[in-house]
């Protein structure tokens, strides 16, 4: 915080605070920091003088990890940086790696894998829906997105058995060929899931409570947005045009047709419609990409033991929450030397504190919301 | 000892039904948040509670011995006394209460020529429990929570006292009696008075603090609000508090607004048959009871719901005694405490319906609603009824009456909507929210 001055012991400062301020805790204990996010906010009754944000409760040093694990056995761990999106995690780090190695997956896996991702994308903004939408008070639109991201766990637990931390995709291609039925049961959902947004719109998009809590509150200007490098949602909130899948195609995208929906005063009304927009054109790539999964191969010509040349890669997909990245220098051994993740969870939350600044106690809570923060990304 | 005999002659029936109040109030209050998971749960899209007794029947009971073992714990650096004392406050604001309530005819503890004034004296003091408690547990969440309240109650309390002004004005009396009473035979007063109605409906529920005015003890943003610290029985005590106040203020809707224990139609003799609503509706629910009672996955529980059947059978047995002529002398008490508390049901029914609907307030749009259109509507409220009452004394029929004052309030209504809307398009900013600061 800004006004400090030392104590007697050194390396200890003390906060001066105004004759009407408190400080409190927000979290990590709290029910609407979304996991074990500390903010400490400075408060002139309710309005918020001042915050600082404390991160590092769940850092498990997954970049260390990588540097001791060969490239196969690493893939798992991305899958717990976001865990409510592993598989855009995983999406990541395989490109990253083929990058590395100068090899690419078969077009019936990048289908597969481009179906896949967006169904997690699907499922991300469901979760933050859910939550955004009880963080201001609203209960009941969480258990209508629970049903739904339900049935997406469905599908990716028939396809590799696993849920939340999913592991789906290997470097070079897939694991698992589609299951039997599986464009079946995704057409359907996604058939149904244009209604279903509709239904989340009917009980939020035009409320006057809703509207009035989320108006105005949290405004990032464009400037600010690029500035402090946010991605995702909340840099086209702002409203910068700017979409990995459109500017940097990856995956299978330059094959489908969608749209970037953006905001245009930055608000966290704007990002709630572009996330909702976003939910409608995930679902309408889904639809195309399962018309026509091209026959071939699920697995590209990679070796047992993997040992990429000499030298370094960054590539970056566009994750649920924003721009995921990842940096790996190849030593030419069988373990990277080292990895960096850019995570978007993490290079967002530094807007909190400029968007937070003069608003309420209850708007932190909905700014928090919209930034769509997974602390396990925040502190990998 | 003759003193006493005659001291008990003269306040039996009050007596009796004090302990009634102060020994099935609780349990009420246990249902009604049962009633509240399952109504929620059915609008979410889920079951609820399934576990505890057939269909979670017994889970308030469950509950409630929970949160009587729990640790009783006490903030260190807490004021003790006063945290002690702040839940007692609450809970007891919220009993007294019922002792002017007239459910039914019979069933009153104390009839007061001033009960009304009596109930919203009484029931605004419970406000102290929260204050205090917020304060005496030396937290800054629960402090701000408390402070919140503070704010809030003292608003709608204007609002919702003056809404019921209204009603006064029309009954002509503070008597919860004699409310109800000037209702037989006539329109009920939500008819004649709607706004007033939904003004109360409105300032009730900020009152009681439920969504989506439950700023005092938001959950996302405060942890608990003023109840952040509190843990076992005192948390009990106070969410006793919370539902009894519900209740309170859904009797008092009733009684003011809804006919209190009156039949819909009474007075219309062709509506009579409405009369044998009370014993087949227990009797439907026994009924289905019944049926239930050997699908149900345990023994145990098939005995539950048997006796939850048998329960409703005496209850249809009881709303039947009536219709003996021996007994007739019964139906306004049993039939009048039927429709009663089934009012105040559905009153409370749309508490909840709002609640799972709508985002929560913020602080500052709370007061805002508070003091620029609660509070101005509610008193150009109590002119148009008092114009109705001057036009009805000047022979004027109910229609035209009604159509000018109810017309009237409703336009200065859009009139606030319209004026608000406008200073909102204006164009606001992060600086310019100090000055809408409540």
């Amino acid at each position: 915080m800004s006004d400090t001055r030392t104590t007697g012991f050194p390396g200890v400062e003390q906060t001066v605070l105004g004759a009407d301020e408190i400080i409190i805790n927000m979290g990590p204990q709290h029910p609407s920091t979304h996991g074990v996010l500390r903010v400490k906010l400075r408060l002139d009754g309710e309005r918020i003088v001042d915050s600082e944000c404390v991160i590092g409760y769940l850092h498990r040093g997954v970049e260390k990890i990588a540097e001791h694990r060969s490239y196969q056995q690493f893939a798992p761990y991305v899958d717990r940086m976001d865990y409510v999106a592993a598989v855009s995690n995983g999406l990541g780090y395989c490109e990253a790696v083929e990058k590395l190695l100068g090899t690419e997956a078969p077009m019936r896996a990048k289908v597969v894998r481009t179906i896949l991702t967006e169904l997690q994308r699907i499922s991300s903004h469901l979760l933050w829906l859910g939550t955004h939408a009880i963080d201001i008070g609203a209960l009941t639109p969480l258990f209508y997105c629970l049903r739904e991201r339900e049935e997406i766990l469905k599908i990716f637990e028939k396809y590799c058995g696993a849920r939340l931390t999913t592991h789906a995709f290997r470097i070079g291609g897939l694991q698992y060929d589609t299951y039997d039925g599986f464009e079946a049961e995704t057409k359907r959902f996604c058939l149904d899931f244009s209604h279903r947004v509709d239904e989340y719109e009917a009980l939020l998009t035009e409320n006057r409570i809703w509207i009035a809590r989320t108006k105005g509150i949290g405004v990032l200007s464009a400037a600010d947005a690029i500035d402090m490098g946010a991605t995702g949602p909340v840099l086209r909130g702002s409203g910068v045009k700017w979409d990995i899948r459109k500017a940097m195609p990856y995956a299978a995208y330059d094959r489908y047709e969608f749209e970037i929906p953006i905001g245009q005063n930055g608000d966290t009304y704007d990002r709630y419609i572009v996330r909702m927009q976003e939910m409608r054109q995930s679902n309408r790539i889904c639809l195309q990409a399962i018309e026509d999964i091209p026959a071939g191969p699920i697995m590209g010509k990679v070796g047992k033991v993997l040992k990429p040349p000499v030298g370094e890669v960054y590539h970056s997909i566009e994750a649920p929450k924003g721009e995921l990245g990842y940096y790996i220098v190849s030593d030419g051994t069988t373990q990277p030397y080292r990895v960096r993740i850019r995570p978007p969870s993490f290079i967002n939350l530094e807007a909190l504190d400029k968007m937070i600044k003069g608003h309420l106690v209850a708007d932190v809570v909905a700014i928090i919301g919209t930034l769509d923060i997974v602390l396990g990304e925040v502190d990998r | 000892m003759s003193a006493l005999l005659e001291f008990l002659k003269t306040y039996m029936w009050p007596l009796i039904f004090a302990v009634v109040i102060v020994a099935v109030l609780p349990l009420l209050a246990g249902y009604v948040v049962l009633m509240e998971r399952k109504i929620m749960a059915d609008m979410q899209a889920r079951l609820g509670p399934m576990r505890v007794g057939p269909h979670g029947l017994l889970q308030p009971i469950a509950d409630a011995l929970k949160l009587l073992i729990k640790e009783d714990i006490i903030p260190e650096n807490a004021d003790k006394v006063v945290f002690w004392f702040a839940p007692v406050i609450s809970v007891t604001a919220a009993m007294l209460a019922y002792s002017a309530l007239a459910i039914g005819p019979f069933f009153q503890i104390a009839e007061l020529n001033i009960g009304l004034l009596f109930i919203v004296a009484v029931s605004s003091m419970g406000i102290f429990g929260i204050i205090l408690g917020g304060w005496a547990s030396n937290s800054h969440y629960s402090l701000l929570g408390a402070l919140r309240s503070t704010a809030q109650m003292i608003s709608y309390e204007t609002a919702a006292g003056l809404a019921l002004v209204g009603g006064v004005l029309l009954a002509g009396s503070l008597s919860t009696r004699e409310i109800v009473q000037a209702q037989h035979g006539g329109t009920w007063y939500v008819f004649v008075a709607p706004i007033g109605f939904f003004l109360y409906l409105v300032a009730s529920i900020a009152e009681t603090n439920r969504a989506p005015f439950d700023l005092p003890e938001a959950e996302s943003e405060l942890v608990a609000g003023y109840m952040t610290e509190y843990s076992g029985f005192r948390w009990a005590v106070y969410f006793l508090a919370e539902y009894a106040n519900m209740i309170v203020v859904a009797s008092i809707a009733t009684t003011l607004f809804l006919g209190g224990w009156l039949r819909p139609f009474q007075g219309t003799p062709w509506m009579d048959f409405l009369d044998f609503f009370p014993p087949l509706c227990f009797l439907a629910v026994a009924g289905y009871c019944f049926y239930r009672t050997p699908k149900q996955p345990e023994p145990i529980q098939s005995m539950v719901m048997a006796l939850f059947g048998g329960l409703c059978l005496l209850l249809a047995a009881a709303m039947a005694l009536p219709f003996v002529p021996a007994f007739a002398a019964s139906k306004p008490g049993l039939h009048g405490a039927f429709w009663f508390l089934l009012k105040v049901s559905l009153y409370i029914y749309s508490f909840m319906w709002i609640r799972f609907t709508f985002p929560r307030f913020r602080f500052d749009q709370l007061m805002k609603l508070g003091w620029y259109f609660m509070i101005p509507l509610s008193i150009v409220n109590v002119l148009g009824l008092g114009v109705y009452r001057v036009l009805r004394q000047l022979q004027w029929s109910r229609w035209p009456a009604f159509v000018l004052t109810t017309g009237g309030t409703l336009l200065v209504a859009i009139w606030l909507v319209w004026n608000a809307q406008k200073k909102a398009a204006a164009p606001s900013s992060v600086g310019d929210m100090t000055e809408a600061e409540g």
